[in-house]
């Protein structure tokens, strides 16, 4: 029984550790397209605005689950050659690039709010000190927008953790996928304990957060 | 020569034509004060010196050399723009500090940034960050804000934010220095020490343009006043002239509601 117990943890610890890869991919890509989008989306070029918000209303408006499932299969029933390796990494780099998307749109929602809720004055005073475009964002607004968009941030990355499972729909073997394998063979404690992953992931990020919020405590 | 030559200046927003062909000039050393009521274009005539309005058409010179002219596009890129700007200083009503920024790294930061443009800054980093904060302390002094040098512009009071305001505008040593009503957003009492800098700035010389309500400042101290409604110059003359001896009777008015 203690074996079986042991051998079950560690099979549902491997399975989370694909989890915790998706969840670092899809920050480490989508956090920075995310800006890139909210650009877009801020553009005095009105076509490529709309351009950019249709395309977050698509993605914002249709499921994860289901833009996981396009992007897997769509090239192939739209009859082109498949772009994933049919293997178990193929299914995962689907499953990242569905993700990257997603959040990105997210992302971006978040940045814009951010920017544009800098006071313009703080733009005009960079500007009427000879400062250019660029080092007004990076040593003027950047800091301030960070400061502003850390909360929404924190609550999407926490929403990031658990959608992760997501990836299932593919067969991606995610932890939950994992332990539902027990509760088909009637062990359903398994399927509970799944429960302590996510919890002990989503509090260190809560832990990351509270600390990054003071450590930006010291200007208004 | 005078050293600001300004000329047939117009802006509209929309429908509403904010500036109707302004023109003015400014010798070297001198302080004018814009006064009139709200709406009657001061703000955005100043904008318009400092570029962060473009004026619909008009000419703006310093010191003989052309600008900004609103018929030659080659005078209005970002790039050619933004060197011309610092021909100008602007203090702002709400001042606009950087939060993340002390305020002595408030002062510094502009001058810092231009300092790493130039060739040989990697070589000479901690003789010019010196200089640049040696000036930065000077002029906090200057201000009477030595012993605030590293507090947070939250730590300030709205006085204490507008001098800092003004040290990080002369940092660069602009040829003009622009106040845009510079103590509405403060209480009389913290006015009064904002007031007090730039009586000092005049006494030496300091070339200023200044938008205020504050009538009895702007006779006192300005050389000449500007009063200015719906979008034109209405009136201009020497400071004391004009307050105490309006000529038009638009002036008359505005002036009654200030119980002169």
């Amino acid at each position: 029984m203690s074996t079986e117990f042991s051998v079950i943890i560690g099979r549902l610890v491997s399975a989370f550790t694909l989890n915790c890869e998706l969840f670092c991919l899809t920050l480490l890509f989508a956090l920075p397209l995310g800006l890139v989008i909210a650009f877009g989306s801020m553009s005095r070029f009105a076509p490529l605005r709309a351009a950019v918000k249709t395309f977050v209303w698509v993605i914002r408006g249709t499921p994860l689950m289901l833009q996981v499932i396009v992007i897997f299969l769509g090239p192939g029933l739209l009859g082109f050659q498949s772009p994933w390796p049919s293997n178990s990494s193929g299914r995962m780099m689907a499953a990242v690039a569905a993700f990257v998307i997603n959040y990105a749109c997210y992302f971006s929602e978040i940045y814009r709010g951010g920017i544009e809720a800098v006071p313009k004055g703080q733009t005009e005073a960079g500007q009427v000190l000879g400062m250019t475009r660029s080092q007004i964002f990076f040593k003027v607004t950047l800091l301030q927008v960070i400061k502003r968009i850390l909360p929404p941030m924190g609550n999407e990355i926490i929403t990031l953790v658990k959608d992760t499972s997501l990836a299932n729909v593919i067969s991606n073997k995610e932890i939950i996928m994992m332990a539902k394998e027990y509760s088909a063979k009637g062990l359903i404690w398994p399927l509970f304990s799944t429960a302590i992953f996510f919890l002990i992931f989503v509090g260190a990020l809560t832990l990351l957060f509270g600390w990054l919020e003071k450590r930006l405590d010291y200007f208004r | 020569m005078a050293l600001l030559e300004v000329s047939g200046i117009s802006k509209r927003f929309d429908s509403t034509e904010v500036l109707k062909d302004i023109s003015l000039e400014l010798e070297k050393g001198e302080a004018i004060a814009i006064i009139g009521s709200s709406g009657s274009g001061k703000t955005t005539l100043l904008r318009c010196l400092n570029f962060l309005e473009t004026a619909d058409t008009g000419c703006i010179k310093v010191g003989g050399e052309t600008l900004w002219d609103a018929k030659l596009p080659h005078t209005q890129s970002e790039s050619e723009i933004r060197k011309k700007r610092l021909h100008f200083g602007l203090v702002f009503q709400n001042f606009n500090l950087f939060p993340q920024y002390t305020a002595l790294q408030n002062v510094m930061l502009a001058g810092e940034l231009l300092a790493k443009e130039q060739p040989g800054y990697k070589a000479n980093k901690k003789r010019i960050h010196a200089e640049l904060e040696q000036q930065a302390r000077d002029l906090l002094a200057q201000m009477g804000l030595s012993d605030r040098a590293d507090h947070y512009p939250h730590q300030l009071s709205g006085g204490q934010q507008q001098r800092v305001a003004i040290a990080r505008a002369l940092a660069l040593h602009p040829d003009i220095l622009c106040f845009d009503e510079p103590t509405s957003a403060l209480d009389p009492e913290l006015t009064g020490e904002v007031l007090r800098v730039l009586r000092e700035l005049a006494a030496n010389n300091t070339t200023m343009i200044i938008v205020t309500h504050e009538m009895s400042f702007a006779r006192d101290v300005a050389d000449r006043i500007l009063f200015m409604d719906g979008g034109v110059v209405v009136e201009q003359g020497p400071a004391k002239e004009v307050i105490d001896h309006p000529k038009e009777e638009r002036t008359r008015q505005f002036l009654a509601h200030y119980g002169n």
